[in-house]
C-alpha cells in the first residue's frame, strides 16, 4: 500500500513539474467538442440530441491522448525496470499507474464537463446522468488503456498502434454510458446501464493491471 | 500445477519445428483435398440442388457462404486466442506461430461474413449496413484481428511482437462470447442461432446439407493455408537466422539454423 501511494505522488508530482498535461488533455477535450457546433450547425436541438454522445467521444479520444506517455517515458529512462525491481507484485505498480493517470485526465475531463454540458446545451435532465457515467466510465477507460500502452513498449509505431489496438476494446463502455444518458432525457430507468458500466469497471479493475503487468514483464525481459 | 505439467507432455512432442513440418505436411495435401471435395459438394447442393426461401427466394444462397464464413470468424478467433495462451504459458515456438498464421485468415473470413451479410441485407432488410448489437460485435471482432496483426508486425524483434500480440488476443477474447449472444441479450434485427439449438436445427434439410458441407469446406481451408502459413514462417525463421549466420560470419551450420528457428518463433 505504501508503494501504491509514492509512485501515484511521485506521478502526479512529475505531472505538476514536467508541465501541462492535463492541461492540454481538457484543452483538446473542449477543442473537440467545440469542432461539433461548427460542423452541423448552431441549432440548439441538433446540438441538444447529439450532446451526451460528442462529449462521451472527446472524453474517451483525450484520455486516450496521454496514454501513450504512460509507461513509455519511464520504459525509455530506464526507471520501469527499477519499478519493476521492486519487491512487491509488477502489479501494484501498474495499478499505481493507471490511478495517477485517471487523477491527471479522467478527474480534469469530469471537472471540464459542465461546462461543455452548456455548451452543447445538453437537457438538464441528462447532467447528472452524464457526471455520473464518466465518473464510473473513464476509470474503466484508464484500466483497459493501459493495457494497450503496456502492449505498444518499444514497437515502432506508438501512438497509431494504440488506438488501433485501444478503440475497439473502448465500445462497450461508451455505449452503455452514451444510452445511459440518453435514456435519462427522455425520462426512462437508466439503472440497469449504470449496473453494467460498474460491472464493466470491477471486471476490469483486476483484469487490466494483470494483464498490463504481464506485458511489461515481457517488454522488460528483452 | 499438473495441468501444466500435462500441458507441457501434451504439447511438447510437436513443439520442434522439424518435426511439426513432418507432421505438416502429411496433413497439408489431405486437409487440401478435404477442402476441394466438400467445395465442390457445398457449391452444387448450395447452388443447384437447394430450393429458394420461400420468403427470401434465391437470395437465401447467399446464407450458404455467409453463415459458414461467420463462424469461421468466430472459430478462428477462439483457436488464435487459444494458440496464444499455449504460446504464452507453455513458451511453445509453434502454437505462437499458429497463432499469427490464424489471424490474417480469421480476418478475410470476418470480412467475408461482413460483406455477404451486407449483399443479403440490401435486398432483404432494404439498406447495405444498420448499427444492430452482432453487426457491430463482429466488426469490432474485425479491428481486434487488424489490431492483432499491426501489433504483431510492429516490432523489429519477431518474438516481441508475438508475446505483445498473444496478451492481445486473450484481452480481445471476451468479444467471442458477446457475437455469440447478442442476439439473444438484445434485441437486434439479425435473426437468432437456427442451426445449433437444444431441440435441433430450425431449418429443412434441403437447406441443412449445403450448410454444413459449405463449413466443413471452410474449416479444412482453414488448416489447409494455416499449416502452408505455419511453414512458410518457420521458413522465414530459418531464412533470416541464415542471413544472420552470413552477416556474421562463418558457414551456416545446421543445428544454429534450428536453434534461431524456434528463438526466432519465440
Amino acid at each position: 500500500m505504501n508503494t501504491f501511494i509514492s509512485i501515484v505522488r511521485r506521478d502526479l508530482q512529475l505531472a505538476m513539474r514536467q508541465g501541462m498535461d492535463s492541461v492540454m488533455v481538457v484543452a483538446f477535450f473542449i477543442l473537440a467538442v467545440m469542432l461539433f457546433p461548427f460542423g452541423v450547425g448552431p441549432e440548439a436541438n441538433i446540438l441538444a440530441r447529439i450532446a451526451a454522445g460528442v462529449i462521451w467521444v472527446a472524453a474517451l479520444l483525450s484520455s486516450m491522448l496521454s496514454l501513450e506517455r504512460l509507461f513509455q517515458i519511464d520504459y525509455e529512462d530506464g526507471s520501469l525496470e527499477l519499478l519493476a525491481l521492486q519487491p512487491c507484485a509488477l502489479e501494484i505498480t501498474v495499478m499505481a499507474k493507471i490511478t495517477a493517470h485517471w487523477l491527471t485526465t479522467g478527474l480534469p475531463l469530469l471537472i471540464a464537463t459542465p461546462l461543455l454540458a452548456v455548451f452543447m446545451s445538453l437537457p438538464s435532465d441528462g447532467f447528472w446522468a452524464l457526471l455520473f457515467t464518466l465518473a464510473i466510465g473513464t476509470p474503466s477507460l484508464s484500466l483497459i488503456g493501459a493495457i494497450g500502452a503496456a502492449l505498444i513498449l518499444g514497437s515502432r509505431r506508438g501512438g497509431v498502434l494504440l488506438s488501433l489496438l485501444v478503440l475497439p476494446l473502448y465500445i462497450p463502455v461508451l455505449i452503455f454510458g452514451v444510452s445511459a444518458v440518453d435514456g435519462a432525457i427522455s425520462g426512462l430507468p437508466i439503472k440497469a446501464h449504470l449496473l453494467i458500466m460498474a460491472g464493466l469497471l470491477v471486471a476490469a479493475l483486476p483484469l487490466c493491471p494483470w494483464a498490463g503487468a504481464g506485458a511489461i514483464k515481457q517488454a522488460l525481459e528483452t | 500445477m499438473y495441468l501444466y505439467k500435462f500441458g507441457k507432455m501434451i504439447f511438447h512432442k510437436y513443439a520442434n519445428p522439424t518435426r511439426f513440418l513432418k507432421l505438416a505436411s502429411t496433413i497439408q495435401p489431405w486437409a487440401a483435398a478435404a477442402t476441394i471435395g466438400f467445395l465442390l459438394a457445398g457449391l452444387y447442393f448450395a447452388l443447384l440442388s437447394s430450393p429458394g426461401d420461400y420468403q427470401q427466394g434465391e437470395t437465401v444462397r447467399i446464407m450458404y457462404i455467409h453463415v459458414p464464413a461467420a463462424w469461421m470468424a468466430m472459430f478462428c478467433y477462439t483457436a488464435m486466442a487459444a494458440a496464444a495462451a499455449v504460446g504464452l504459458i507453455w513458451k511453445h515456438p509453434v502454437a505462437e506461430l499458429a497463432a499469427r498464421a490464424t489471424a490474417p485468415i480469421g480476418a478475410c473470413f470476418t470480412f467475408l461474413a461482413l460483406f455477404t451479410g451486407s449483399l443479403w441485407g440490401k435486398p432483404m432488410w432494404g439498406t447495405w449496413w444498420v448499427w444492430d448489437a452482432r453487426l457491430t460485435s463482429v466488426l469490432i471482432l474485425f479491428f481486434l484481428y487488424l489490431g492483432y496483426m499491426a501489433l504483431s508486425n510492429a516490432f523489429d524483434d519477431p518474438a516481441r511482437g508475438s508475446k505483445a500480440s498473444s496478451i492481445l488476443a486473450l484481452v480481445g477474447f471476451v468479444n467471442v462470447p458477446i457475437i455469440k449472444f447478442s442476439v439473444d441479450w438484445w434485441n437486434t434485427l439479425h435473426q437468432p442461432a437456427s442451426v445449433i439449438k437444444m431441440d435441433g436445427p430450425a431449418i429443412h434439410a434441403s437447406m441443412l446439407i449445403p450448410l454444413i458441407l459449405m463449413a466443413f469446406a471452410f474449416k479444412a481451408f482453414y488448416i489447409w493455408v494455416m499449416l502452408m502459413r505455419i511453414r512458410g514462417e518457420i521458413n522465414e525463421g530459418k531464412i533470416r537466422a541464415l542471413r544472420l549466420r552470413q552477416v556474421h560470419g562463418g558457414p551456416p551450420s545446421r543445428t544454429t539454423i534450428l536453434e534461431k528457428t524456434t528463438e526466432g518463433a519465440r
